[in-house]
């Protein structure tokens, strides 16, 4: 039974990508098994592609760093018959795939009561909090996926010299909109939570709004700008 | 017509199928957590299948009608009743100006539904009536109910024609979730997506134990506790995406069944995905009740979808017409 599951569903396309199954209602594409840049273009592109196709009975998807999950109605798609048109569907970059990449821009205001952490990141890395603030927000970040609350960012492309560890005690309420840094990776909480990362500022803005006519700022797959504001831009901006 | 809240029980939310399409942005889908109660309690007084009702857990509430209506009680049974006689289930029952609902701890099963014709008058946000308590989104106020609360319907119904046939029996259907001798219900699985982060040993042992609910589960995951189901090669992953249903196997071996409010993505290795069709049977197991585990295959799955699917419509053709 085993052996015969890992020969049916271990079967690997050309790309490397593995269908499995999640029940009767849903299956992941799996790319790889690593946190990379490459491997979630390949997510991200497949995604695009499955919307583009309009594949009736797919319900949503869910793109994750290394995998793609789709749920979908089986009433009116059955397994097999998904699993061969997701098979079919490219995942490689376009022609001008790469030239559309979308910025959204964070406004944040670091350090102080915004960001109480910073100073300690600062002394960790050996800087000054305004090279801190510098080499954060230079960078484009992109977005692997969203998960654990909605709207939280999984980010790469953190600067080797600001990853910090976590605190020893994680807070156990941390404001909406707290940018912070945990290990390898910075993010930002888009909902008051409990967590251990480090906080080096604040956004004022709303990552989600429900009565926003686009609730969401934005999605996997786009790139992330931290801009620095000050007290008073913070303020105004609330 | 309005209800009026005199006891929220324990945790009583405003539930339908669930806020689809936002799950790439890290929101829970919601919805009820037994989708053929809720189905059933709808079809009985006249709603589309899939409106929202309210869903209580273990302990129900208590409602007084300030009009006419007509409800239904579905689920958990929760000893109802009305004006202090007892309540039937499992059919439409009409209910005039000043009745009062009294539900109490449930007897059998852990959560109960309740439908009322015409629908609870609740603004959809992102298109779903469901409550989303992590976020204070959707249902009422974002919340579970409490004392004082106020609903309204959205339209008063004081009664439906063919009252007689309004009722049906609950466990009929040959989809329905299997029992061993004991009447344990044994939930069927599809394996994956990550089966092969467990030895041949962890795979039967899932299958071939019994495993007993744990009082920390809720509407995110039904938390078991029993033999510990053995890695290859430990179980962590890089986070990817959940469904209902999915077990998630935590670092101790023990299982843990995804339930409607489970987050969207995890790290932990999914063994397999309980089937659409036996969900409500565990979201019924109260703490301390046992469950078992067997395979099936994605295409075994599938055909029972479609038999519950041919055979909710049917019912709904046969009461509604």
């Amino acid at each position: 039974m085993w052996s015969a599951f890992r020969t049916f569903f271990g079967k690997k396309p050309e790309d490397g990508r593995r269908i499995l199954p999640a029940g009767d209602c849903a299956l992941t594409v799996e790319f790889g098994n690593a946190i990379d840049e490459a491997l979630n273009r390949k997510v991200q592109r497949l995604n695009e592609n499955l919307k583009r196709a309009d594949i009736p009975g797919i319900v949503e998807t869910v793109p994750t760093f290394r995998s793609l999950m789709v749920t979908y109605d089986p009433s009116r798609i059955g397994f097999e018959k998904l699993k061969k048109e997701l098979s079919a569907l490219p995942a490689e970059d376009g022609a001008g795939d790469g030239a559309s990449r979308r910025v959204v821009e964070i406004p944040v205001c670091y350090g102080g009561a915004y960001g109480e952490d910073l100073k300690d990141v600062a002394a960790h890395a050996g800087m000054t909090e305004e090279e801190v603030i510098r080499l954060h927000s230079s960078v484009e970040y992109n977005i692997y996926m969203l998960g654990f609350l909605p709207g939280f960012p999984y980010l790469g492309g953190l600067d080797r010299r600001l990853f910090t560890p976590r605190l020893d005690n994680p807070r156990t309420k941390i404001p909406a909109g707290s940018v912070g840094i945990g290990g390898e990776q910075t993010g930002i909480y888009p909902l008051e939570s409990p967590g251990g990362w480090r906080l080096i500022g604040r956004t004022p803005l709303k990552l989600y709004d429900p009565e926003r006519e686009e609730p969401f700022l934005y999605q996997a797959g786009d790139y992330i700008r931290f801009v620095p504001i000050t007290a008073e831009e913070y303020e105004a901006r609330l | 017509m309005s209800l009026e809240i005199i006891n929220g029980g324990a945790l009583t939310t405003v539930q339908d199928l669930g806020r689809f399409g936002y799950m790439d942005k890290g929101f829970q889908v919601s919805g009820a957590v037994d989708e053929d109660s809720m189905r059933l309690a709808n079809l009985l007084v006249g709603n589309e299948q899939t409106e929202a009702v309210l869903e209580a857990t273990v302990m129900g509430p208590t409602v007084r009608f300030d009009g006419p209506a007509v409800i239904a009680l579905t689920g958990a049974n929760m000893t109802p009743k009305l004006n202090g006689a007892a309540a039937p289930m499992d059919q439409a029952v009409a209910v005039q100006a000043g009745d009062v609902l009294t539900c109490g701890f449930a007897v059998s099963g852990c959560r109960g539904y309740v439908a009322f014709a015409g629908g609870l008058a609740i603004e959809p946000v992102l298109g779903s009536r469901s409550t989303n308590l992590k976020c204070a989104l959707g249902g009422f106020k974002g919340r579970a109910l409490k004392t004082g609360d106020r609903l309204d319907l959205r339209r008063e119904i004081s009664s439906l024609p063919h009252m007689e046939k309004r009722k049906a029996d609950p466990l009929a259907g040959s989809f329905r979730t299997p029992a061993d001798p004991d009447r344990t219900p044994v939930l069927r699985v599809v394996q994956g997506p990550q089966s092969e982060y467990f030895t041949e040993k962890g795979l039967q042992t899932l299958t071939q134990s019994v495993y007993a609910v744990t009082s920390d589960s809720n509407r995110m995951a039904c938390k078991l506790s029993g033999e510990a189901v053995e890695f290859a090669d430990g179980g962590d992953i890089i986070s990817d995406g959940i469904t209902t249903g999915s077990i998630q196997v935590s670092s101790g071996g023990m299982p843990m069944v995804m339930l409607a409010d489970h987050q969207t993505t995890g790290g932990y290795a999914k063994i397999g995905t309980v089937i659409s069709v036996d969900i409500p049977a565990i979201g019924q197991r109260k703490p301390g009740e046992k469950v078992r585990f067997s395979f099936v295959s994605v295409e075994e799955a599938q055909r029972l979808y479609a038999a519950r699917k041919a055979y909710m419509e049917k019912l709904d053709k046969e009461i509604n017409g």
